[in-house]
């Protein structure tokens, strides 16, 4: 850039006016050595960052991938002793409980997305569109569930579902997935709501559209995506979640992340390594998916 | 806001509702559509008020600014939805799209994706839109202005003219004048929640009642006069200029004349012609915008624009002519019910 200033001399002005004493030449001097250790320099900070951050997103992935194939692995060993897939077969064995666990995890997750869209739909809708007096309220109340600490929540929940008879059962844990999910996909609901030209819907109805046909020919179609993404999200926050399931859950229900807990608690490293690549699949498959549905317009109205 | 607003229309007639941003225009035309809850007063449709009327029952169609087409249907699926929601069957939807489609010049276009189509294209297909339910009444919220010039023109045109060959009546709400003197019946100047006029484009042209609507109107430019009664007619004094005689009917005493650019023209500083009043003024500035020459003349302390067909050299004397009859001439004293010159 300095390199320039003797042919630009309006912006050698200010550079000049800011240090009368030394000559423009010089300075132009100093400073292109400067910049180029400095563009340098930015690179190397660069390609560094980014080494730190691959290490730190791939380095414990690398470690579970190890740890799936390694048949005997113990100090001073840095490296697994025999490799095979033994214990993949384990899991895998359809009598396995690795695969018992997996079916009750989908379909808890799959129900808690069924409760929380019953509730974030029309939630969403009527926050995003009608004037609601206590609109700020009700977007904390379901913000609520994640602003404590989860433990001291479930516990009281687990007390509370106990007396009723929800404890152990998969609609008690359901019912807690639900409301610790409710919080994404209502937001996100109302955002993908609020994110509706109002113009399209008045263009529906006045044509001869009913608000009800209006909704489900106009504004649904337009809100599903990301619908879909909110839904994605409590899927995965379903899959994922291990307190809510423990207090409420053990020891009937099991789910994967439960049996990832008490396979590491146990020692045996290959079943927790093996059941946590499991649970990635489907991250990453629907980080994928939701990186396509939520568009910069829906994001933007989060929250507001 | 609205206060007191008055209008009716007569079936088949095509109105246009001008007004600056913010002055009501389109609150209006809402509450007319139904999307807004009027808090008062009666809106008749053949004589049936609908005013507690939700707008799917009122059999009006309206184009909106940003088009509104559906996105996730295609072009069928937008024009047809109206014939859909009236459980017309598919074959039927299918020829009775088309053959609207064929009227906006959009043959074959059932199946684009209207997220593909160009904004002349989306506006026709709104317009398909509104008229496959063969509506009574059109309303026009600023269709055309997102638009750019070209299709703007043309789709004026179009629209105009298939008013004509079906016959619903239009309500066009726009803040162009041209594009309201182009296509409507009657215009209706709105200004702060208030009609200040109606009428025929020409006569809220030539004839505007108000200083507001003359200025709406283009007659941007004003000058004070004064007027005095004199012999059978009227004596018009300026500031700078000798006084000329006026037989015309306009308000006497202090006044303010607001006119267009066009209407003054260039001549002698010393001519006196009947009928006109000729300021003398000197040329500031000159430019060949095409076909004519613009000047800036400075008459006193202030400027006007003027187009001349001739060359004149700059910073010469000349004469800012003004005839009286394109004047319009509003009283001082009072701000309104000023006569036209």
């Amino acid at each position: 850039m300095s390199g320039e200033t003797p042919l630009l001399p309006a912006r050698a002005e200010p550079m000049a006016l800011t240090d009368p004493a030394s000559g423009v030449r010089r300075r132009s001097v100093y400073s292109d050595a400067g910049a180029r250790f400095r563009s340098m320099g930015s690179a190397g900070l660069k390609i560094l960052g980014l080494a730190v951050f691959a290490f730190l997103l791939f380095g414990p992935l690398a470690n579970l991938a190890l740890w799936s194939v390694a048949e005997r692995w113990y100090t001073p060993f840095k490296l697994p002793v025999s490799y095979g897939m033994r214990y993949w077969e384990v899991v895998f064995r359809p009598t396995g409980d690795a695969m018992a666990s997996l079916a009750t995890s989908v379909s808890i997750a799959c129900l808690t997305v069924l409760v929380a869209l019953a509730v974030s739909v029309p939630a969403g809708y009527a926050l995003a569109r009608l004037k609601l007096p206590w609109r700020t309220a009700l977007m904390i109340l379901f913000l609520l569930p994640q602003a404590f600490p989860s433990v001291a929540i479930y516990i009281n929940v687990a007390r509370v579902f106990y007396s009723i008879g929800l404890t152990g059962t998969i609609t008690g844990v359901v019912l807690v997935h639900a409301a610790h999910g409710l919080v994404y996909s209502v937001w996100i609901a109302a955002a993908a709501f609020a994110a509706i030209d109002r113009d399209l819907e008045l263009a529906a109805r006045n044509i001869g559209a009913s608000p009800l046909r209006t909704f489900f020919t106009v504004t649904l179609p337009l809100a599903a995506p990301g619908i879909m993404a909110s839904a994605i999200f409590v899927f995965l926050e379903s899959l994922d979640e291990f307190t809510g399931t423990f207090f409420v859950g053990v020891p009937q229900v099991t789910t994967l992340p439960l049996l990832l807990y008490n396979a590491s608690m146990g020692g045996n490293y290959q079943i927790a390594s093996i059941t946590a690549l499991i649970l990635l699949v489907p991250s990453v498959l629907f980080m994928i998916v939701i990186e396509r549905f939520l568009k910069a317009d829906v994001l933007s109205k989060v929250g507001q | 806001m609205l206060h007191g607003v008055s209008l009716s229309v007569v079936p088949g007639e095509f109105i246009a509702i001008l007004g600056s941003s913010g002055c009501g225009k389109t609150t209006l035309l809402r509450t007319i559509a139904g999307f807004q809850k009027a808090s008062g007063g009666a809106i008749r449709l053949f004589g049936r008020d609908v005013v507690n009327m939700p707008p799917e029952r009122r059999g009006m169609a309206m184009m909106f600014q940003s088009y509104a087409l559906w996105p996730h249907m295609t072009v069928l699926g937008n024009v047809g939805y109206g014939l859909r929601l009236r459980g017309v069957p598919k074959d039927e939807i299918r020829s009775r799209v088309a053959k609207v489609l064929a009227m906006l010049n959009l043959t074959g276009f059932e199946d684009r994706k209207v997220t593909n189509l160009s904004g002349g294209q989306r506006q026709r297909v709104a317009l398909g839109r509104a008229l496959a339910i063969e509506p009574e009444i059109l309303l026009l919220d600023e269709p055309l202005s997102n638009l750019d010039a070209k299709v703007r023109i043309q789709l004026r045109s179009e629209i105009k003219a298939l008013q004509s060959r079906l016959g619903f009546t239009a309500i066009h709400v726009t803040h162009d004048r041209e594009e309201a003197m182009t296509m409507a019946d009657r215009i209706v100047v709105m200004d702060t929640g208030r009609i200040a006029q109606v009428g025929a484009p020409k006569e809220v042209y030539d004839h505007p009642n108000s200083p507001f609507v003359a200025s709406f109107m283009g007659a941007e430019n004003t000058l004070s006069l004064d007027v005095r009664p004199s012999g059978s007619g009227v004596e018009v004094r300026a500031d700078e200029a000798p006084p000329a005689l006026y037989s015309g009917e306009v308000p006497v005493g202090p006044v303010t004349a607001y006119f267009r650019d066009d209407v003054a023209s260039l001549d002698d500083p010393n001519a006196r012609v009947d009928g006109s009043i000729v300021l003398p003024g000197n040329i500031t500035q000159r430019t060949y915008p095409g076909g004519h020459y613009r000047y800036v003349v400075a008459i006193g302390n202030r400027h006007f624009t003027v187009t001349d067909d001739r060359y004149h050299e700059l910073a010469r004397p000349v004469g800012l002519r003004l005839p009286l009859a394109s004047l319009h001439m509003f009283s001082n004293n009072q701000t309104t019910g000023g006569n036209h010159a």
